[in-house]
Order: C-alpha cells, then sequence, then structure tokens
C-alpha cells in the first residue's frame, strides 16, 4: 500500500509522543480502540485553567501507519487551540490533509474519538470541582 | 520498489554492502533459480513445439522435455513419472485433487476432512463442495500449529472419502504429521490428498514413506516459474481415480486437457533436480539463517512470541508476533525488506490471519506478527540487517506503543474495558 508523504513524515517524525500525569487536575486522558482491533490510541492534553487552552498535547498509539500518522496530527492541530475549538475537529479533516485511502477512514475516526474522550475527561474532572455550565453539559452528552 | 540502493549501517554496525531491498518472503514465491531459467530458454524458441504433435520432430523434442521433467518431478518426491499431472499451479492441483476425488467417488460417501489452517485453494475449494451437498470437518489445531491424530481418527466416518492436510503450512510453516496421517487413512480406507508446495524441496517428501495418495506441487516455491504446477496422483495401492475438471483435448491421461506449457514445465523439472541434489545442504543452511534470526532478535527484544511449533517446521521459516506493535507499522518502518505480516491492515479482508487465530492467538498477537521466509539467495549478511533493522523498528513502535507503556506499568490489558464495537 502506499502512503501519502504526509502519513510517511509522521511516521518518521511522530509529533508530541509521550504521556501527561493523568491523575493531574488539568490533563484529560483519552483511551481509544482495542488491541483486537490492531488500534488503540491514548491522547492527553494539558489545559491552562484560566483560559481553557490546550497547552500541550502529548499521544501514543498502537497502529498502523495511519493511525499514527492521524493521532500525530490531532496532538499537532489541537496544541494552542481552545477545547471548544478543538472539538470542532471532524475526521473528515483528518483524512483530507493526510490524503487518507477509504481504507484508513477509521483511523481518522479513533483520531476525532481521541480528542473528544481526552476533552470528556478533563471536563469530567473540572464538572464536580466547577459548577456544571449549560454549555459544558450539552458538550458531554 | 524499483530502488537498488546500498544499505548505510543505521545503528552503528556495518553491514557491509547489503544490496535494497532485501527479499526475505519465499513462502510467496521464490525467484527464479538462473540455472531454471537457462533450462527454460530454449524451449521458447528452438524447441517450441506442441508435445502432443506426434507426428512430427518438433512434437518428440517438446514431448521428451515434458517427460524428463515428469522424471525429475517423480525422481523428487518418490513417485513413478507417469504418476504426475501437469497443471497451471497448485490452485489447479488442489482443486483438480479435490473436486475431482469428491466426484469419482461420490457413490462411496460425500464426506471430507481438512485442517482450518490449510490454505484458502483448499478450503474455498470445500466450501464450494458443501453447497454441492458434500459434509467437510475443519479439524482444528493446537497453539504449536499441528492437528491431532486423535481428531482425525474420530472424524473419519463410513461416508469419508478424502482427508485432505498441507504438508507444511505457508505462514508457520509447520509441518503436519503427514506420515501418520496417510497411515491412518489408508487402514482405513480413506484417500489422503496433500499440499506440498512449502514442503517440496526443502524436507524430504516421499508420497511412499508418507503415505500419500494425492500431492499438489508448484514451481515457483521452489526456484522455478510461476504458472505451472503438477498433481501427483497414485497408480498403485490404491489406485487413485479422479475427474477431470477440465474437458479437452484428453492430455495428461485425460486428467488435465490443455496443451502443456513445455518451458514451465521443463523449468519445473529442472527446479526439482536442483532440489534433489541440494536440498540437504541448503535446509541445513537455512535453519543456520533463521536460528542466527531469532537469536538476534530474542536476545534484543522482550515481548516476542514465536507462532506455532519451532520442532516441526520448515528450516526457512519463522514466525513472530512483536507483541504491542501493530504489524503493519512495522513492515512500514522496514520498508526496504519484503516480509509479510498477519496484521489485518495488510490482508484484503481486513481481518488478521485465520491461520494464527487458528492456533489460538488473541487478534492482538495477529496484529502483531511478521513472517520471514528465508530461501536459497538470502545471505548471512542480510539476516543480520533485517534483525538490527528490525529490533530498531520495534524499539522505536514500543516507545510509541500506549500498551507497551501499560504493560510495562504492570497493568493487565486484558481488564481493560476496550470500546470494540465500531471497529
Amino acid at each position: 500500500m502506499a502512503y501519502s508523504n504526509k502519513v510517511i513524515d509522521h511516521y518518521n517524525n511522530p509529533r508530541n509522543v509521550g504521556t501527561l500525569d493523568k491523575s493531574s487536575s488539568d490533563v484529560g486522558t483519552g483511551l481509544v480502540g482495542a488491541p483486537e482491533c490492531g488500534d488503540v490510541m491514548r491522547l492527553q492534553i494539558k489545559v491552562n485553567p484560566d483560559t481553557q487552552v490546550i497547552e500541550e498535547a502529548k499521544f501514543k498509539t498502537f497502529g498502523c501507519g495511519s493511525a499514527i500518522a492521524s493521532s500525530s496530527l490531532a496532538t499537532e492541530w489541537i496544541k494552542g487551540k481552545k477545547v471548544e475549538d478543538a472539538l470542532a475537529i471532524r475526521n473528515t479533516d483528518i483524512v483530507k490533509e493526510l490524503s487518507l485511502p477509504p481504507v484508513k477512514i477509521h483511523c481518522s475516526v479513533l483520531a476525532e474519538d481521541a480528542i473528544r474522550a481526552a476533552i470528556g475527561d478533563w471536563k469530567k474532572k473540572h464538572a464536580s470541582a466547577e459548577p456544571v455550565t449549560v454549555e459544558t453539559a450539552q458538550a458531554k452528552a | 520498489m524499483s530502488t537498488t540502493a546500498v544499505a548505510t549501517p543505521t545503528n552503528g554496525n556495518a553491514h557491509a554492502s547489503v544490496k535494497l531491498p532485501i527479499y526475505m518472503d519465499n513462502h510467496a514465491t521464490t525467484p527464479v533459480d538462473p540455472r531454471v531459467v537457462q533450462a527454460m530458454l530454449p524451449y521458447y524458441t528452438e524447441h517450441f513445439g506442441n508435445a502432443a504433435s506426434r507426428n512430427h520432430q518438433f512434437g518428440w523434442e517438446a514431448e521428451q522435455a515434458v517427460e524428463t521433467a515428469r522424471e525429475q518431478i517423480a525422481k523428487l518426491v518418490g513417485a513413478t513419472a507417469k504418476e504426475i499431472i501437469f497443471t497451471s499451479g497448485a490452485t489447479e492441483s488442489d482443486n483438480l485433487a479435490i473436486k475431482g476425488v469428491a466426484e469419482m467417488y461420490r457413490e462411496k460417501g460425500n464426506h471430507i476432512i481438512t485442517a482450518a489452517t490449510e490454505h484458502k485453494a483448499v478450503l474455498d475449494t470445500c466450501k464450494r463442495l458443501e453447497k454441492n451437498g458434500y459434509r467437510v470437518t475443519y479439524l482444528p489445531v493446537g497453539a504449536d500449529g499441528l492437528i491431532n491424530l486423535e481428531d482425525l481418527k474420530r472424524a473419519i466416518d463410513e461416508k469419508t472419502i478424502l482427508v485432505t492436510i498441507m504438508y507444511a503450512n505457508n505462514e508457520i510453516g509447520v509441518l503436519q504429521p503427514v506420515a501418520e496421517i496417510g497411515k491412518l487413512c489408508h487402514e482405513k480406507g480413506v484417500l489422503f490428498h496433500t499440499d506440498a508446495v512449502q514442503a517440496i524441496g526443502k524436507v524430504p517428501v516421499n508420497v511412499i514413506k508418507d503415505n500419500i495418495d494425492l500431492m499438489s506441487i508448484t514451481a515457483h516455491k521452489l526456484y522455478g516459474p510461476k504458472g505451472v504446477g503438477a498433481l501427483f496422483v497414485r497408480r498403485k495401492n490404491p489406485r487413485v481415480q479422479i475427474t477431470a475438471q477440465i474437458d479437452g483435448g484428453g492430455h495428461e491421461r485425460g486428467m488435465r486437457s490443455g496443451t502443456l506449457n513445455v518451458p514451465n514445465i521443463v523449468g519445473l523439472g529442472k527446479a526439482c533436480e536442483l532440489a534433489m541434489n541440494e536440498m540437504a545442504e541448503e535446509s541445513k543452511r537455512l535453519a543456520y539463517l533463521r536460528d542466527r534470526l531469532k537469536k538476534k532478535l530474542e536476545d534484543n527484544l522482550d515481548e516476542i512470541h514465536i507462532n506455532g511449533s519451532m520442532e516441526h517446521r520448515l528450516p526457512g521459516n519463522l514466525n513472530m508476533s512483536f507483541v504491542y506493535v501493530e504489524g503493519e507499522s512495522l513492515l512500514m518502518g522496514i520498508n526496504d525488506i519484503a516480509v509479510s505480516s498477519g496484521s489485518a491492515c495488510t490482508s484484503a479482508t481486513l481481518e488478521p490471519s485465520y491461520v494464527l487465530k487458528a492456533l489460538g492467538l488473541g487478534d492482538d498477537v495477529a496484529h502483531s506478527s511478521i513472517r520471514f521466509g528465508i530461501g536459497r539467495f538470502n545471505t548471512e549478511a542480510e539476516i543480520d540487517y533485517v534483525a538490527d533493522k528490525l529490533i530498531d523498528t520495534v524499539k522505536k513502535l514500543r516507545e510509541l506503543s500506549p500498551l507497551y507503556e501499560m504493560v510495562k506499568e504492570g497493568i493487565d490489558l486484558k481488564k481493560i474495558q476496550w470500546a470494540t464495537e465500531g471497529h
């Protein structure tokens, strides 16, 4: 299978590989996929509580080259974005950027799921500490 | 891949001028031995006759060449020349053997026994017969990849007409207890077919000692050309009959019509002759290279898993799972080396290898598997290059693997609730 140059670049030089302290209240962790399916992505974000800006994003992925590239790209895109803006990222954007073939679209779906799961986890941590606003309640639903 | 480059050492080890890319996928196909090509060439131009032309020299020459090849093949497997029927390859041989027996012995019974790890050429042929009123038993295999003879004994009933079990598996290289299977079949009066394409020329195969009644052979796994194979059909004790699946001019004693592909047949014969002369030495060398690769990988990586029996295995085969690393991403990292993976992502069906699943391996282990097929033209320098490159890539990908990190932290992955739906 031929990979696009962008997939190869992310595979060879993955951005933002690593681990954040998942117990920190500013960190949200998303773990999506399953080993039996051949893809597991863990995406973590560190959010500035005052500005709601994602200051750090880290990932680790078990999966094919396209899965690695999708999650690497996702961390690149969400870093520096406000949480609500990060939620606007769609898997189709990832498909377009990486020129993923149809059989690899699920990799991009998983990356979008990982962003949502990480943000969801971060919001959950804050839901108990802070009053739930209408906005966050909707985002969780 | 059309580029040819000279390897540059990636990790400080000197890989003196290994030519890239390296081909180490010899279970898929083998390069044609130059000696085989040389033997074939005159039969395209000078001696181009039709082996069925009985009335002129061109035909006689072609016929003579075909009969020489028949002798060469027969000699390698302990058969007689008359028991060798030429086909287009092992898929056709499997179809002809199984469907040919099923049709011929329909009055006697309608039950066929095979194994879960057979090649699709056998499994899909059996599935076709199931649609036509035949009953098929798919024997399970153990973690070593071998069938249990007791299972086979129990599966044979009064309606059983054929047992078809491969000699050596194309993914994990394990050698089934063929002689015992054949013996059991003969005791029960059941015919025994084996797809021996991976075994012939790699390990000693003898249709008499191994109690084989029908055997599929192909040239392109044996340093011969693609598009030619043969079926051994036993002529006595018992005399096996098959119904032809291709109708026409009655070639190959009526069992397989169609003008013979003389150059390819000459190539198959020559490949068998070379194997006859060189197999003993070559298998020792391949086993040495395979064991060297295995040791290097085992010495430098943890969490690796050998798939299938090491004891009953082809000398050139190694099938290993690099757990917590996905196979396709591993192949991407070693893209100057040609090997195969059992990962779903590398298959057309997006399902992980059914052979590895039949061993009882979880899908996660199947996703992490790599098949190395070491062959006649691989060198020790190539083995060392492959080992080092693989070690580097596995380590790099494990740095990226959340699963490897979790396991190292002592987390039991089986206790995690994975969201498996929808993927």
